[in-house]
């Protein structure tokens, strides 16, 4: 018994380790120059720099970091506030062909992004929107509104049926009822589902860098640039992603116990 | 579920949501384009030669007023499906694009880049008959340039001046491959990490294959006969591969098969290998005190040979103007100030003169610094890109343009599954018999379609 403890313990240590390594070599690299950063053997003690982070700057990372702040934001307000009502529809009070409706949703899903792009990039064209923040705003919203819709769907069924007929009546109308009642039980699933909106449409790569140029390009694609077929490029890479992976981070630690538990909620049945 | 312990938390976390929005609409406005003047857009590939340029950028700005440029830097291979995407369908984000000697004759008989002649004709003083012929024919269409090359390059071979003394062995200036193939198995150290050669194994058309497509050549092979036949099984493309990668596989480097021109340089420079075998401006990095243990210990000399007398490919980066460029007249000041001959000056003295973009213009290597600071490399890189053409490097004649490369659209997908099969070779996974005929199918197929269609 103890035995199956201690190895437990030591195989949790272990995936951990696993996880967390490639983060903090990213980290470490970033401190490096260039010349230590890839090297046979690998090089663990080394003079810190902050080189890096400057050529960085210098780079011009912060309209990147922008254009990513602006379609993360407004992409996840737009999911919530067409998802909300859709998984309200599907759940609660379910409309006529739900089970179709989830399937459709679902089915969106299941086109590999890349057979899209074409026409998309066709269509970005014609209405003016390539190189433009608006055309990834829609994109990703609806990239993600499925999983979004499905995942808030299973948050809303765990509400307790009971709670919404006595809302009822006491006389609560829709409106009511959402707000004071239903909105308050789901809002950890909602902060769940809204932080995996941001992760996604953060960190997305595919569509941005085919639909963007110099206006809107995102994080992701000014990271793809530090990529060079000649000559060396790891530690300032390394800086990069650093960087760009900070406000990520910070958003999901401040948001951690809410993930926490919304993920499990929807689970637990 | 009970909502007490996150009720604080509700509040906050929509309030911070605000927060970023309002600083991101604001950061967004300000990175907006300034208003009036014109701004031009340039894709380029993100290659140190290209930040040089860059950094550079503030000068053009300084000297045309009115005219902003903004930069977009991507990976080679993005960088070439951007391009591709934008400027097939006239897409117009970019106005001025970096381009190669793969696509500028296919694009300019599809009709997408602006004729660039009329644009130098001119201008005075951009002297175009400086560009080195081969490099200026490859990047021509029925006599007429359409793109400018901004770097120039060929391969070369590289070797340990002092391994090779310590092994008292004398390097030929125009080596064959089966003399390389003597001292890579004699210098092959693996106790000291040292490896025979190394070579590119790393599948990709611009990867591995474009090496070996300059050992194929030379060995008397083709990818295609005049009629549009495969010829991957023919007994010399044969001979070729398996020298390749019995090559690689009993002397090169370790990891052969994934190893692509970062790897080996990076091998090299740190000194675990005796000879190189790649692109001339692999010199630039070995040279570099910075990123290289083995600074002035290389000697250079031509890519090795077989059946032909010079064997090394021709590749260059240039640039081009799209035909939905907006800015035309703008779009082309800024090429001209890119690969004139005054940019080349202001390189070698802000940044140094193994920094500057070579193998292009003649006048480059009648630069005294430049033939200084180069001198163990500017020569043989010179001698390489002359003689890069197909009349020197091939024994029989093609239906393609290119060396190191089949100059047809389907290439960049056909070159890169026989670079897969090339690679399972040198991985051990295949026989090179079986690599081959599964790459000739392959081959078969395109070969087919243009024997229908020509």
């Amino acid at each position: 018994m103890r035995l199956g403890r201690v190895s437990l313990t030591a195989f949790t240590w272990l995936v951990a380790i696993l996880f967390v390594f490639p983060l903090v070599w990213m980290v470490l690299t970033a401190f490096k120059q260039e010349a230590d950063a890839y090297t046979d053997p690998p090089k663990l003690f080394f003079s810190p720099t902050l080189e890096q982070f400057a050529g960085v700057f210098e780079r011009g990372f912060l309209p990147y970091l922008a254009n990513s702040g602006f379609v993360t934001v407004l992409s996840t307000l737009a999911v919530l506030v067409l998802g909300i009502p859709a998984a309200y529809a599907l759940s609660i009070a379910p409309v006529k062909g739900t089970g179709n409706a989830l399937g459709f949703f679902l089915s969106t899903k299941m086109l590999p992004i890349v057979a899209a792009i074409i026409p998309l990039y066709v269509i970005s064209q014609n209405v003016q929107l390539l190189d433009n923040v608006w055309a990834l705003v829609i994109l990703y919203t609806a990239m993600n509104l499925p999983l979004a819709v499905w995942m808030m769907r299973s948050f809303f069924l765990e509400v307790p049926r009971e709670m919404i007929e006595a809302g009822r009546v006491d006389g609560a109308t829709l409106p009511t009822l959402l707000s004071r009642i239903i909105l308050p039980v789901v809002a950890p699933g909602i902060a769940a589902t809204a932080l995996i909106c941001v992760i996604f449409s953060w960190t997305e790569f595919f569509y941005a860098i085919n639909l963007t140029a110099a206006r809107a390009g995102t994080v992701p694609v000014f990271l793809s640039g530090f990529i060079t077929s000649e000559g060396l490029y790891w530690a300032q890479l390394s800086a990069a992603a650093l960087l760009a992976s900070l406000p990520v981070m910070i958003v999901g630690w401040i948001a951690q116990n809410h993930l926490v538990r919304g993920l499990s909620m929807g689970a637990v049945k | 579920m009970p909502d007490a312990p996150g009720g604080r938390r509700r509040r906050r976390l929509p309030l911070l949501l605000l927060a970023v929005l309002l600083l991101a609409s604001g950061c967004a406005g300000a990175g907006a384009l300034g208003a009036g003047g014109k701004t031009l857009v340039i894709a380029i590939v993100a290659n140190p030669q290209m930040n040089d340029a860059i950094a550079l950028s503030d000068r053009f700005e300084r000297a045309h007023p009115g005219v902003n440029l903004r930069f977009v830097s991507l990976p080679e291979n993005q960088a070439r499906a951007k391009i591709t995407a934008s400027t097939a369908t006239q897409g117009g984000e970019f106005d001025v694009v970096m381009i190669s000697n793969y696509e500028t004759p296919q694009w300019a008989e599809n009709g997408w880049l602006e004729n660039l002649q009329p644009y130098i004709d001119s201008s005075p003083g951009y002297d175009a008959g400086d560009f080195i012929p081969s490099i200026r024919d490859s990047l021509s269409y029925q006599g007429d340039m359409y793109s400018v090359p901004f770097y120039g390059e060929s391969s070369f071979l590289a070797y340990r001046k002092d391994l090779f003394a310590k092994a008292g062995l004398t390097m030929p200036a125009n080596p064959t491959w089966r003399q390389i193939a003597e001292f890579a198995a004699k210098l092959d150290d693996k106790r000291a990490g040292i490896a025979g050669i190394c070579l590119r194994g790393k599948p990709g058309w611009g990867e591995s294959l474009a090496p070996f497509t300059t050992v194929v050549n030379t060995f008397g092979g083709r990818w295609f006969d005049r009629n549009w036949n495969a010829q991957l099984t023919s007994p010399e493309f044969r001979a070729a591969a398996e020298f390749y990668v019995n090559l690689l596989r009993e002397h090169g480097e370790p990891g052969a098969a994934s190893a692509g021109f970062s790897e080996c340089g990076t091998r090299y420079a740190q000194g675990q290998a005796a000879m190189w075998y790649d692109a001339t401006v692999m010199a630039g990095t070995n040279e570099d005190p910075s990123s290289s243990r083995i600074v002035g210990k290389s000697g250079y000399v031509a890519a090795p040979v077989n059946k032909t007398d010079s064997s090394g490919w021709l590749y260059t980066w240039s640039l081009a103007m799209p035909k939905a460029t907006e800015h035309k007249q703008a779009a082309w000041e800024f090429m001209r100030w890119m690969t004139g001959k005054d940019f080349v000056r202001t390189v070698g003295e802000e940044f140094g003169w193994n920094r500057v973009p070579p193998g292009c213009r003649r006048s480059t290597y009648e630069i005294p610094e430049y033939l200084e600071a180069a001198k163990a490399y500017a020569r043989p890189t010179l001698n390489g890109i002359e003689n890069a053409d197909q009349d020197s490097t091939m024994t029989e004649p093609v239906p393609y343009p290119g060396i190191q490369f089949v100059g047809i659209p389907e290439f960049q997908d056909l070159g890169t599954r026989v670079s897969q099969q090339l690679s399972a070779a040198i991985a051990g996974q295949k026989t090179v018999d079986e690599a081959l005929r599964q790459s000739q199918e392959y081959a078969e197929t395109v070969g087919q379609a243009y024997r229908e269609t020509r």
